[in-house]
């Protein structure tokens, strides 16, 4: 097993910078999603782990041994690439054991491992068919076979799913995680899809325009991000974002005149501008007269069936809550929310990082994310 | 454009049929022509109907062109013509488009340059290379003073020379080099996804393992188009050959035979058995348009193209 670190890699295309220096290190076995919006870098850093794309400054190592200068082929790594890419001339049998045929093994020892390996993803009856005979998730499997046929070191996948119909996705998906439970093999996987990237990851690594914006579990990233973009970019419907300062009198002003009592939130920020973030889930629907109760009112709400979403205006500032109960909530009509402080998070306006909030918070979070 | 009309369809049919017969009229009389007795064919008006003299004329047009060795140097120089150009068609294109060196889009329209330059215009130095083949080189080491130097030193004068006049290779190798070929694989070979590139990169396959077991199969409908055009071009190809050819009796093909076959002004004008050998020079290329043509159709309606 094999692992993979990244230290310093950059990627220039003449004046463009698209990877700005990121240092990574995927421990073996480990399976991680790289994640973020089109155009981040995500999947020019993966062609480079593939050997597909220079890597204009830093070093990636794979075990351990720097493979900059090394052809694909000898990175001993497997790719899944997002149109599949099949050879459309050659069977399926053929497509699954060309590396094999390429590297000289013989004919029934390669016979026998593509059986095996397309009996691992039931493509045993559909061997001697062309590409084009096959749908969607069938190509799909045959691609992923042609990559575990050749044993990789590292397996990596490239959007491999966004050609699928939703549901098929969801099958894949499941398919992908048994296949790397029971391999165990190294695995980088990138998407912009953020249910395939918190459904599949052990890791996740969010990138955004050629920067790591955080590296961490997926309840790490989801109830404690490191980044406003993070914060905005993870979890549906995303995170409130209220912009506001902290006054001298320990209140969170924001909007239009809004004054929320935050208690033992603002120490040290005073004036500072900042983003007060806080997950729809942890706002709640309370009386008028509850303790920190604040005034909202109703914009529109969107059924989610199990639950739905309130989008209010507290202040002139949007927030959107998880409501379960049933009762009727129409446009313009009044309500109160609030939420605990511990539950919320600070970020820096202008830096766009995290302000670590002290001890309450922390275990809040901590709490959160290891249940 | 879908115009559903009785008159329209009318119309249609009209032009199609008078372009058709306009194409078929010549070949019709060449046909009737040669099927002809040599009484028949001198009356006038001419007949329009075929006879029964098809066979023996065929035989004499044979026999008189002496066309069974020149059927084989035709069909040895049409197919080194066209085997050579799509070797060096699919490569060239294949450097063009799959490799990134510095000078590849100045090749390219060096290449794609040449489609305005035919033989006939490049005919004159074309023959001198042919006459002597290594001329360039030795140009080169004039130039640079090296046959000076060997000279000095060894007192042997460099005078390289490879004479292709009266040979196949000088029959074939002037015409193998086709800007539509390559133009036409660099087409080809662009439509080829990036991926399947990278895939076969990840599976370990260099360029030429690539390049033989991926794009060749994926090309052989274009291979096969390419085939036929190149075939039939340079099956009737009549003024190179007869240039580079003083030994008509070896190196003649079928094409500059034709000459052969046209009655003396002073003889008997038997047409008909020119009318026959025609026929005869005629029907390889035909046979091979009409045999390419299957695969053609399976080519375009083929699903994993």
């Amino acid at each position: 097993m094999s692992a993979i670190s990244l230290s310093g890699v950059k990627k220039r295309y003449q004046k463009n910078n698209v990877v700005h220096g990121v240092d990574v290190e995927i421990e073996a076995g480990e399976f991680v999603v790289i994640l973020g919006p089109s155009g981040c870098g995500k999947s020019t850093l993966l062609r480079m782990i593939a050997g597909l794309e220079d890597i204009t400054e830093g070093e990636i190592a794979i075990g351990g041994k720097v493979v900059n200068k090394l052809e694909p082929r000898e990175r001993g790594c497997a790719m899944v690439f997002q149109n599949y890419a099949l050879y459309p001339h050659m069977s399926v049998r053929q497509n699954i054991g060309y590396a094999l045929k390429v590297a000289g093994m013989p004919r029934a020892e390669r016979d026998a491992k593509v059986l095996k390996v397309a009996k691992s993803v039931s493509l045993d009856p559909y061997l001697d068919r062309k590409p084009g005979e096959l749908s969607g998730g069938q190509r799909q499997r045959v691609a992923m076979a042609r990559a575990m046929v050749r044993e990789p070191k590292v397996f990596l996948f490239d959007e491999p799913f966004s050609n699928l119909d939703a549901k098929l996705r969801v099958a894949m998906r499941a398919e992908v995680r048994n296949l790397h439970r029971s391999l165990g093999v190294t695995s980088v996987f990138v998407t912009h899809d953020q249910t395939e990237a918190m459904t599949l990851a052990d890791r996740l690594i969010i990138m955004n325009a050629g920067v790591v914006e955080q590296v961490g579990k997926p309840s790490e990233v989801y109830h404690n991000p490191a980044s406003l973009f993070v914060a905005d970019f993870i979890g549906s419907p995303a995170m409130n974002l209220v912009r506001g300062f902290f006054g001298e009198d320990g209140y969170f002003r924001h909007g239009q005149g809004g004054m929320m009592h935050l208690p033992g939130l603002g120490q040290g920020l005073v004036s500072r501008e900042v983003s007060l973030g806080v997950r729809p889930e942890l706002v709640q629907r309370v009386a008028a007269d509850a303790k920190g109760a604040m005034a909202a009112v109703v914009d529109y709400t969107e059924e989610l069936g199990a639950s739905r979403l309130i989008y209010a205006t507290v202040d002139g500032s949007r927030l959107i809550a998880v409501d379960t109960s049933s009762d009727a909530l129409g446009t313009g009509m009044p309500i109160h929310l609030s939420f605990a402080a511990v539950d919320a998070h600070v970020f820096d306006h202008n830096t766009g990082r995290r302000v670590d909030l002290g001890d309450a918070n922390s275990a809040a979070t901590r709490a959160r994310i290891n249940a | 454009m879908i115009e559903r009309s009785p008159i329209f369809d009318a119309i249609s049919y009209g032009v199609m049929i008078l372009g058709l017969m306009l194409v078929l009229l010549p070949f019709w009389i060449t046909f009737v022509a040669g099927s002809q007795s040599i009484q028949e064919v001198t009356q006038v008006p001419i007949n329009l109907w075929p006879s029964s003299h098809l066979l023996e004329n065929l035989q004499a047009a044979w026999d008189r062109a002496d066309l069974g060795p020149k059927m084989l140097n035709s069909f040895l120089v049409a197919s080194g013509v066209t085997i050579g150009k799509i070797v060096l068609a699919s490569l060239s294109a294949f450097a063009i488009v799959f490799f990134n060196f510095r000078a590849r889009m100045v090749c390219f329209w060096l290449i794609f340059m040449t489609l305005m330059l035919p033989l006939e215009v490049r005919i004159v130095p074309t023959y001198a290379i042919a006459a002597n083949a290594l001329q360039p080189l030795q140009v080169l080491l004039d130039v640079t003073g090296i046959s000076w130097l060997i000279q000095t030193l060894s007192g042997v004068q460099v005078s390289l020379e490879w004479n292709l006049l009266n040979s196949y290779p000088g029959m074939i190798l002037p015409l193998v080099a086709t800007a539509t070929g390559t133009f036409l694989y660099r087409q080809f070979f662009m439509t080829i996804p990036d991926e399947l590139v990278e895939a076969s990169k990840m599976d370990g396959s260099g360029p030429l393992r690539f390049f033989w077991e991926v794009l060749i199969p994926l090309s052989r409908t274009n291979m096969l188009a390419l085939a036929t055009i190149m075939f039939v071009s340079s099956w009737n190809q009549y003024l190179w050959p007869l240039l580079i050819t003083t030994d008509r009796a070896t190196y003649g093909t079928v094409v500059m035979q034709l000459k052969a076959l046209i009655p003396d002004p002073t003889g008997l004008p038997d047409w008909n058995v020119t009318m026959a050998g025609a026929l005869i020079i005629m029907l390889p290329p035909l046979l091979v348009v009409a045999f390419m043509q299957r695969w053609f159709v399976r080519g375009l309606i083929s699903k994993d193209k």
